[in-house]
């Protein structure tokens, strides 16, 4: 599962690059709106045309698990299940939501990936409820971190033992002139319960990936989606060093370091 | 600017991000011990209270805080002592 402490934060962009970024990877993938209500995966994967059936109409016995699910036609690999628009937050209860990770993983999903609610907001409970294990997503910034901390208890609470972070919009060039908190100083403040699995650097090409409803791991060339395909690495097991995404600072950088200095 | 030439000047790390740890670190261990400000100043009150049956205390100088080390949040109190009441 992927959840957040407060909103806003990048859950729902972090889950649709990571499931596209396994599914090229040969994993079968089924992405779970898990924030019901408020109905936002299918748009950073670009099915928002395809929806038929929802989550809700699934646990209510309205459509079946295998029509609701939306094949990506980029990659047969990625399937999603969509959340209602409508329904209020409780409308899937923990125990089917436990029922419909069982029933993805009788249809063969390795990866079943839920977009949850951020853990300060209803229905995350329920959201949470099927899942073994926990990403959360922060910014280093000051309110997420703290309202992380806040998840990483409620988390604990569940059963959900050190969560795995991913540390979303790093400006290196604001760390390294100390106006902006480091993911060395999330990590320190968070404690040793939390185990970074990846850093993705602030990037605008990550908002027009959005904007065409095409995740930004699909795109070779960019290094967020660099960062998001390595971490899908890391899910599966693989040990992979993490980026240095100051090297990608800019110009003067590279400048500086042609000269032999640095 | 002024950062830098504070930092220039040898004081303490005021940057932003040094002073956005900090607050963090106190937000968070308040957060996590669960003990908002208005208590902890009720409780140094009633500790006030039990020990003046003992001994007098320098009030003004009693501080009472929480304390963060490591992932751990413990309650420290320097308590000045003027007299000890020979007798209760």
């Amino acid at each position: 599962m992927i959840t957040s402490g407060k909103g806003g934060v990048g859950k729902t962009t972090t889950t649709a690059n990571l499931g596209m970024a396994l599914a090229n990877m040969g994993e079968k993938v089924a992405l779970v709106d898990a924030d019901i209500g408020l109905r936002n995966l299918d748009l950073a994967l670009g099915l928002e045309n395809r929806i038929v059936y929802n989550i809700v109409e699934v646990v209510n016995g309205r459509a079946d698990l295998r029509k609701a699910l939306i094949k990506d036609k980029r990659n047969q690999n990625l399937a999603l299940l969509p959340a209602a628009q409508t329904a209020d937050k409780s409308a899937v209860s923990p125990d089917q939501m436990k029922q419909i990770v069982a029933d993805l993983e009788t249809e063969g999903y390795t990866f079943i990936l839920l977009d949850c609610p951020a853990g300060i907001e209803q229905g995350f409970k329920n959201a949470t409820a099927g899942a073994r294990e926990a990403i959360v997503v922060i910014n280093p910034e000051m309110s997420s971190v703290r309202d992380a901390d806040r998840v990483i208890g409620l988390l604990e609470a569940q059963e959900l033992h050190n969560p795995m972070l991913i540390v979303n919009r790093l400006r290196p060039k604001m760390v390294k002139s100390q106006d902006a908190l480091s993911v060395e100083d999330v990590q320190e403040v968070l404690g040793s319960s939390v185990k970074l699995i990846g850093v993705i650097p602030d990037d605008e090409s990550i908002i027009v990936s959005t904007n065409r409803g095409e995740p930004v791991s699909m795109m070779e060339g960019s290094l967020a989606g660099q960062a998001y395909r390595n971490i899908a690495r890391r899910l599966k097991g693989e040990q992979i060093p993490f980026l240095n995404l100051e090297e990608h600072e800019g110009f003067f950088v590279r400048l500086k370091r042609l000269f032999g200095g640095r | 600017m002024a950062s830098f030439l504070e930092r220039l000047l040898g004081r303490g790390d005021t940057s932003a991000r040094a002073t956005a740890k900090k607050r963090l670190q106190v937000v968070i261990m308040h957060d996590r011990a669960d003990i908002s400000p208005p208590m902890l100043e009720q409780m140094r009150r009633e500790i006030l209270v039990v020990l003046s049956k003992y001994v007098d205390i320098d009030e003004a100088m009693l501080d009472v805080n929480l304390e963060r080390e490591n992932d751990t949040v413990a309650l420290v109190a320097n308590i000045p002592i003027l007299r000890v009441h020979t007798e209760v």
